[in-house]
């Protein structure tokens, strides 16, 4: 590219770097954050502003079969909220419309105007993978990457039967290099067949046994699935999605999940929805306190909170079930329900978190809580499981919540009481976030635990994504209006102007493995899917800018 | 004689097939220009197997080629005929504010030709 | 940039090309083993394709064509690019329609080309199961990929569809007999039932046969609906349907006590009586049975690509169809943007028809209008669209010529294989070729706007 920049005059955040409010100038050239640059290079002046790398959104819905039900379902929900195509000096930007699941390339759009450059869908089916390459080849400017669903696959359920570890290693390694994906994601592991084969049956306990497949529970999945990440060296461990979200008492399911882990890595993903006590089918209680505590004492742990913000939703989920069981407290009445063959399920309900709801309230709280409790940051980051708890767009009122408490307290004031009551009092709710610890949850500390060693930093090699915020006092107009955006060391928000569009790459692993296991997978794909095994895998044409994450063993 | 009856248009092989090869040849053209009707009601309307017969509906008149089916596979008062140029000229253009005409159970008057 | 690898094997002048896939219907089936004669430009055996398939295969042929005409006289791709540019860029309500032949990639230029004009993008989906899709909008639905079925539906009903003829291939390889996981008996492991108003060529495969009066399918779903919820039905419904209330109980009963249950649905339902209402009946009827077991509700799609031309409209505007962008943000309204609507009222002055053929298919009042005003096709074939079109483009065809996505029924997307090279543009380049014009031409008129302006301010 040639071009070089340098933002001068701008206090950094770069805690991966350990800069921390420092005033120092960053140099960018080719795309990339670089030691020195020629003194002729354009500056930008940061004088009385923030610069932190680019935002990183571990874990959010925004691109493939699911999200496009969820789009098609809520007309109403585009209506309110159009987007405008822009025809600006140097490029005209594609219309779209919003809501809690924008068109595609609105959600690029959007999450650049926010200061975020990388976002990661957190749920494909393998089959569908060409689905959801083809939605962020059509998401602008932001880089992102995929994780594919594989806690409810039938042929790596039969291999685990037969204890064949070996083959399954070769077949997720198989499958992460078929899909471009990023990583392994179990979504209830074990659920899916009692709901498709067994007239819509649950199974709440990791020790239950599963439906056909009477030697495996839950657990196995989840031990048999962090060992083969962890032996092939991904660079972010399985991500789960525990069992039994949002049922009262879960919170064991939870540490017994952490558990299985045996001091491997797992990533535990909106961890809010699995923190609750009360009794089984009664009121949801928080147990963040005990959440919190296992994970500030047990490092292999990192997870990201799933917070949950007043408003409209839309609950889009792999764990089918759970939708089932959410349409009777939701008031709007359009559920979605699709089965993947061989693969997964999926859930869709639209839904709204109300204030004066006592169970919404308790969420909310537990949220708070799970960020008030960290002794790490780096190890619980921000979410919303957009848009499961919220929209992304709501991040900088998320922000806000966490740095100011006076904020924080007129929120709960006015919140159901007694679901307030509820949480645990102590000097954690008087915490307020520093702007350090914000750029830890919401850059560094994702793109660590994701393993992007040029992502969420401003050192030298590191990806040119940064965005600098005016300093202002309240917090959440402060991220919700970055003065600059760059991406790949191209301005794309220049003065709060939309500048430049850019096309992101596709974040993906390619780890090793033994050709010969494609003699497993393909009789079983022709047998029991309905596409031809040499059909499955999903060509280069689909995601023409990537690049490959190595894994620890390349 | 007149009479009023319901004209489902579909899908077929045929008209499959023949589209495929081209609109403009024979076998589509046939397809597409030859009703189903009760024997029944082909008895007491006077029409035999092959004869002629046009089909009017509020929004066009076609002339087509009339064929027999048992009562087990068409009932008395419907008739069937392949999707194509003569059902689109009998097709209604109101769509009730939803994108959609209606295609199927169009109300027609036939009347024998020649 | 690597495509799908290509799976042929070579014998001098004949090329055998496995895995390859039909693009006929909705099956979308990707198991074509075709024998082609690469001299001969001609596909000379379909390995596995039903009649249609074979048709489509065996009938191909490179036609000896102009690359285009304009006003009915030959011309070149470029020309008619640039005339079609300036039909667009000049017109004040143009509209794209068609789109369920073309690959995904086509159909995603096409939307950007709406989107830059200001114009509507409509699809064949507004006259096939659009209305399914305002249901959903309405209702929700429980859906599933193909396999679930093939592996575990023991109870198949197929409402308002003859799959025999439109989707021959969907009993063997998906829904009757088909070999599954938990159904390897096949056909003795289901129960297939035929709800129709008239007996088709699907009905023999069926163990039940259920005749409905024409225009009566909503009256019937919803008195399914109230069974299957154990409400009184009163008995008037026999004679409005034409279906007992022993029948119908009976089918409840089946309904609530299978282990998988599937409703396919066809044009039946949405283009009759009702329209979304008929559709929203049975995807409700669907859903509401998840009380009882796991059941699904989905629709039969009669064109290779029509799935993916919703698909692709919804993610990048948010909505199936029918989508406007006058005011430079997509609007949906069905009966304002929709094809059909639009040529009937003589909203349109300009018309874009991409792999589809209304000059044939559509109400003569639309046909009519559609002679009024400058029309431009994309077809590999010669039509009646074409016949009436001020532009008729002559373009490869996909799946065959050209590599591109399309979309299953189901949503499944599969990468499209080619077997013979072809001396005509894919849609996607013509497409591309206009954007391109087009982008240039409203440059070139704001500018002239933009000085004008000026020169009547300074006057």
């Amino acid at each position: 590219m040639g071009s070089t920049l340098r933002i001068v005059n701008g206090r950094v955040h770069d805690p991966a770097n350990g800069v921390d409010g420092k005033t120092r100038d960053i140099c960018i050239k080719d795309g990339k954050i670089v030691k020195s640059v020629p003194p002729k290079t354009k500056c930008v002046d940061a004088k009385g502003m923030v610069v932190m790398p680019g935002g990183v959104d571990i874990h959010c819905h925004i691109a493939g079969a699911k999200a496009n039900i969820a789009r098609k379902l809520q007309p109403d929900d585009h209506r309110r909220d159009i987007h405008r195509r822009m025809e600006l000096e140097k490029i005209n930007t594609r219309s779209g419309t919003g809501g809690t699941v924008p068109s595609t390339f609105t959600t690029g759009y959007r999450y650049a105007t926010l200061g975020y450059t990388t976002a990661m869908e957190a749920a494909a089916p393998p089959l569908l993978a060409r689905h959801t390459l083809e939605e962020l080849d059509d998401t602008p400017v932001i880089d992102k990457g995929f994780y594919i669903l594989m806690g409810n696959n039938v042929l790596l359920y039969k291999m685990l039967q037969e204890e064949r570890h070996e083959e399954i290693r070769n077949a997720v390694a198989w499958w992460l290099n078929a899909t471009k994906s990023y990583t392994t994601k179990l979504v209830s592991p074990g659920s899916d067949e009692p709901w498709k084969g067994h007239r819509n049956a649950t199974i709440t306990q990791l020790n239950d046994k599963i439906d056909g497949f009477e030697q495996l529970t839950p657990r196995k999945i989840i031990t048999s699935m962090v060992n083969t990440v962890d032996d092939l060296g991904l660079p972010h461990p399985v991500h789960i999605h525990c069992n039994n979200l949002g049922h009262s008492g879960n919170y064991k399911t939870t540490l017994e999940t952490m558990k299985a882990a045996d001091g491997r890595r797992i990533h535990v993903t909106h961890i809010q929805f699995h923190s609750y006590g009360g009794k089984p089918d009664g009121e949801p209680t928080s147990k963040a306190p005990e959440i919190a505590e296992y994970i500030n004492n047990n490092p292999n742990i990192t997870a990201d909170v799933g917070q949950v913000m007043f408003g409209k939703s839309t609950s889009m989920t792999a764990d089918a079930p759970l939708a089932w069981m959410l349409t009777r407290y939701s008031n709007d009445k359009r559920w979605v329900n699709a089965d993947t063959e061989c693969e997964s399920g999926c859930g869709i309900i639209p839904f709204a978190y109300q204030e004066r709801v006592y169970t919404h309230a308790l969420q909310w709280a537990t949220g708070l809580e799970l960020f008030l409790l960290s002794k790490d940051p780096w190890r619980m980051v921000l979410s919303t499981d957009h848009p499961n708890g919220g929209a992304f767009t709501s991040y900088p009122r998320l922000i806000r919540t966490l740095m100011d408490r006076e904020f924080r307290k007129q929120q709960m004031e006015s919140v159901n009481q007694r679901a307030v009551a509820k949480i645990k009092r102590g000097h954690h709710m008087e915490r307020e976030y520093t702007l350090q610890e914000i750029a830890i949850i919401t850059r560094a500390g994702p793109a660590r635990i994701l393993g992007l060693k040029n992502k969420g930093h401003l050192g030298p090699g590191a990806d040119a994504d940064i965005t600098i915020y005016d300093e202002h006092e309240d917090k959440e107009l402060m991220f919700s209006a970055p003065r600059y955006v760059i991406k790949d060391g191209r301005l794309i928000i220049d003065n709060h102007e939309f500048r430049n569009n850019h096309e992101g790459k596709i974040l993906h692993v390619s780890p090793l493995y033994d050709e010969g296991i494609e003699d497993v997978i393909r009789p079983f794909v022709e047998d029991f899917y309905t596409i031809r095994f040499d059909n499955y895998a999903v060509s280069d044409h689909y995601a023409p800018r990537r690049e490959v994450i190595p894994t620890t063993k390349q | 004689m007149d009479k009023t009856m319901i004209l489902v248009p579909g899908r077929t092989t045929k008209q499959g097939v023949g589209l495929i090869d081209s609109k403009f040849k024979k076998d589509y053209r046939e397809a597409t220009t030859t009703v189903e009707i009760n024997v029944e009601d082909m008895a007491r309307l006077g029409l035999e197997d092959g004869c002629k017969v046009k089909l009017r509906s509020a929004d066009g008149v076609v002339t087509v080629k009339c064929t027999g089916r048992r009562t087990e596979d068409l009932p008395p008062g419907l008739m069937f005929i392949a999707y194509g140029p003569p059902t689109s000229k009998l097709m209604g253009k109101d769509t009730a504010a939803s994108g959609m005409p209606l295609s199927k159970h169009l109300e027609v008057e036939l009347k024998r030709v020649s | 940039m690597m495509r799908v690898a290509e799976k042929a094997k070579s014998e001098g002048n004949i090329k055998i090309v496995e895995d390859a896939t039909c693009t006929f219907c909705g099956c979308l089936c990707d198991d074509m083993v075709l024998t082609v004669d690469v001299d001969a430009k001609k596909i000379t055996k379909a390995k596995n394709a039903c009649v249609l398939g074979k048709a489509l295969f065996l009938n191909y042929e490179e036609e000896d064509r102009p690359f285009a005409l304009i006003g009915g006289k030959e011309a070149t791709t470029a020309e008619a690019v640039e005339e079609a540019a300036q039909i667009l860029a000049n017109a004040r309500f143009p509209i794209i329609y068609g789109m369920s032949d073309t690959t995904c990639e086509t159909q995603r230029k096409a939307v950007g080309l709406m989107d830059m004009l200001g114009g509507t993008i409509d699809s064949t989906t507004s006259v096939c199961h659009g209305p399914t899709g305002m249901a959903l909008q309405g209702v929700g639905e429980s859906t599933a990929t193909l396999g679930e079925i093939k592996n575990r539906a023991d109870l198949v009903i197929y409402w308002g569809g003859n799959p025999a003829e439109s989707l021959p291939r969907h009993f063997a390889r998906y829904a009757v007999t088909a070999k599954g996981m938990y159904t390897p008996n096949r056909k003795k492991d289901r129960t297939i039932v035929n709800i129709d108003v008239r007996h088709t060529k699907s009905v023999p495969v069926a163990d039940i046969f259920i005749q409905v009066k024409p225009g009566a399918d909503f009256e019937l779903l919803w008195a399914l609906r109230a069974l299957v919820k154990n409400r009184h039905v009163d008995p008037n419904i026999e004679k409005k349907t034409g279906v007992s209330l022993k029948t119908m109980k009976d089918l409840v009963e089946r309904m609530k006590n299978c282990r998988y249950g599937v409703l396919f649905f066809g044009m039946g339902l949405t283009m009759t009586r009702g329209r979304h209402f008929n559709s929203a009946a049975i995807l409700s009827l669907g859903s509401d049975l998840n009380e009882y077991t796991h059941f699904i509700a989905t629709p039969m799609r009669g064109h290779g690509n029509v799935t993916g031309a919703d698909t692709v409209v919804a993610w990048q505007t948010g909505y199936p169809f029918g989508v406007n962008f006058s005011r430079g943000y997509p609007k949906f309204n069905p009966g304002e943007f929709t094809a059909t609507d639009m040529f009937v009222r003589g909203d349109a002055d300009a018309g874009l028809i991409l792999a589809s053929d209304p000059g044939s298919n559509f109400t003569q009042a639309a046909v009519d209008h559609m002679k009024k005003i400058p029309m431009i096709v994309l077809d590999p074939k010669y039509t009646h669209t074409a016949k009436l079109a001020r532009v008729a483009f002559t373009t490869a065809h996909y799946g065959i010529n050209v590599p591109g996505t399309a979309y299953r029924s189901d949503g499944v997307p599969i990468e499209l294989r080619t077997c013979l090279d072809s001396k005509y543009p894919s849609d996607e380049e013509v497409i591309t070729a206009i954007y391109r014009r087009v982008e240039q031409l409203l440059i070139a008129k704001k500018r002239s706007k933009g000085a004008n302006n000026k020169r009547q301010k300074a006057a």
